[in-house]
């Protein structure tokens, strides 16, 4: 049975067709990506399935629930953890602390929050950094920060956007590594945002293309690079399917 | 990773800090204890009860405005209101004062949360700026209730000095240690908050509000946790101010230059921090006393002229407040 299931999903800003009868699944244990040019609607499911804004119509079920109504906070307790396209720590807090607001949902004390906060900095790599202001840090460790605050929620599904929009090219592998991990070790399913196409290809199991809020391709990466409809909106003629088995960043892990 | 000896180092630093605290804090509590043996002027006692007093509202404006980021500037709203359902219930029914500090408190949580739930859909500058039209709508209902007295106000009955009767018109220092009480309670509660899940919450809120609803925090309830606390603090200070003036009327229980004090109080002191408020508070209140004897006679307001350079100098060189600034220096 799929974990997450999109079910028409439309979503209208006034005059603007954010997305276009969205429908499709992610199952128990797969990385999906979610691919498409600026606008495509990517970013604004994300917003709908973690109930930032409720959809126009359509349906989105978790587990059998109905997410649409729901609060960001009430989706969470569900299960759902996401990161943001502009990463959002909280600033004025330690990187602990961070994460111990999210790890409070199942240990209010402070201490023992504390200790299930660094199990998740220690993951991202964190851990050295405790104790410094999330001011300090780059924007590839505040990705990271989002990233183990996200898990310390202990979500069964979690919903990157952009994981590396912004990162320079040195850190890339690193949270390619550390999402291969995330799905490894912590049992999670993962639908991930990226422009990157090297990257997408080399972590998905399965890609969804959407173009204009309208979903034009869902399949394997070597189906989705293939379709023509994605070479016209998104990937232009001149693009050249990276090879999967070499890529820098170790592939799938 | 830090090292073991790192570690002990920075163990020995925090208990070394946790020494100096405790001992400044025995020596502040001391102090507050022995203030009415060693002033016995009424007018000292009069400035160190208003210094509580004051220092008491800051903080519970703290909690919602430092702690949470909801920054409020109808907070006399619950002052007044504190001060007026005490002593309408007295007057009208001869309900005793400390039941109706209560009911009091019980009020204004009610009406903290009636004007929190839909107020807090908004952020940032437009919350600000509803707490004060709220403000000045109550401001100008309670000039015209003529129940309570309208714009001539209440003046409560002299009776016997006792505790029960909340009355000492003999001496102060009564009502010093009574509002020596609901300071310390005010701050005790604010310490437990900075230290429990709530005061986590609320600083996440205030962070990030997104952010914080993505992690798992409800923030409604929250914020409306915050208005409660804040809001049934700043009530019991206007119970208090009504027993200890035993006059009031709208102007100056529910002015907006009240609402603007105890948010500036916090702010020249600090912000989000268990001790900004008093420190604040301390500095300022004398200061305007001693500015308005030194000044305030000539007519030429060279008081409010010194006060607001003051707070200027604040907002602009250090905005985190004294206590950030000392901060920032140990820090070094």
């Amino acid at each position: 049975m799929a974990l997450l299931n999109l079910d028409g999903v439309t979503k209208r800003f006034g005059g603007l067709l954010a997305n276009n009868h969205v429908s499709f699944e992610v199952a128990e244990g797969e990385i999906l990506g979610l691919i498409g040019p600026n606008g495509a609607g990517k970013s604004t499911l994300f917003e709908q399935i973690t109930g930032f804004y409720p959809p126009t119509s359509g349906r989105i079920t978790f587990q059998g629930h109905d997410l649409v109504g729901l609060r960001p906070d009430q989706v969470n307790r569900l299960g759902i953890g996401r990161t943001f396209q502009k990463v959002k720590p909280f600033l004025g807090m330690t990187v602990i602390e961070n994460v111990m607001v999210a790890a409070m949902q199942y240990d209010p004390d402070p201490h023992k929050a504390r200790r299930d906060a660094l199990v998740f900095l220690e993951i991202v790599e964190l851990a050295d950094k405790r104790d410094s202001g999330a001011r300090g840090l780059s924007i590839g460790e505040r990705k990271r920060l989002e990233m183990a605050r996200a898990m310390a929620t202990k979500p069964r599904l979690l919903l990157l956007d952009e994981v590396t929009g912004g990162v320079d090219q040195r850190t890339i592998p690193t949270l390619l590594q550390l999402i291969s991990r995330l799905r490894r070790e912590q049992g999670l399913t993962l639908v991930v945002i990226e422009h990157n196409m090297r990257v997408i290809m080399s972590i998905s199991d399965r890609i969804v293309a959407l173009h204009l809020g309208e979903v034009i391709a869902n399949g394997t990466p070597a189906q989705v690079v293939k379709s023509p409809k994605v070479i016209e909106a998104y990937l232009g003629d001149s693009f050249v399917v990276p090879e999967i088995g070499r890529t820098s960043n170790g592939g799938r892990a | 990773m830090t090292t073991p000896t790192e570690a002990e180092d920075k163990g020995a630093s925090v208990r070394r800090g946790l020494g100096v605290g405790a001992v400044a804090l025995i020596v502040l509590a001391a102090a507050a204890l022995a203030f009415p043996a060693l002033f016995t002027l009424p007018y000292h006692r009069d400035l160190a009860i208003r210094i509580l007093l004051y220092a008491m509202l800051a903080q519970a404006w703290n909690i919602l405005a430092g702690y949470c980021g909801q920054v409020s500037l109808g907070h006399a709203v619950f002052f007044g209101t504190g001060a007026y359902t005490s002593s309408a219930l007295q007057m009208h029914w001869g309900v005793n004062p400390w039941i109706g500090l209560v009911a009091g408190v019980l009020v204004s949580v009610a009406l903290s949360q009636a004007i929190g739930y839909p107020c807090f859909r908004l952020r940032g500058h437009y919350f600000a700026i509803a707490t004060i039209a709220i403000g000045e709508i109550i401001h100008t209902l309670a000039i015209n209730w003529e129940f309570i007295g309208g714009a001539r106000g209440l003046t409560l009955p002299i009776k016997k000095d006792s505790l029960l009767a909340f009355q000492f018109s003999g001496t102060k220092f009564i009502y010093y240690y009574i509002v020596l009480a609901l300071a310390v309670a005010c701050f005790l509660t604010t310490w437990w908050i900075e230290r429990s899940r709530i005061g986590y919450y609320l600083r996440a809120i205030r962070e990030d509000t997104d952010a914080a609803r993505s992690v798992g925090v409800p923030v409604t309830k929250y914020k409306l946790i915050a208005m409660a606390v804040s809001a049934g603090f700043v009530s019991i200070g206007g119970s208090f101010y009504a027993q200890y003036v035993l006059y009031l009327d709208p102007d100056s229980v529910f002015p907006l230059a009240l609402s603007i004090l105890v948010c500036l109080l916090a702010v020249v002191g600090g912000v989000g921090t268990l001790w900004g408020p008093l420190v604040g508070t301390a500095l300022m209140i004398p200061l305007s006393e001693f500015t308005r004897i030194k000044f305030g006679g000539t007519g030429s307001g060279v008081d409010l002229i010194i006060y607001g350079g003051l707070l200027t100098a604040v907002a602009v060189f250090q905005p985190a407040g004294l206590v950030g600034m000392v901060r920032r220096w140990r820090r070094r």
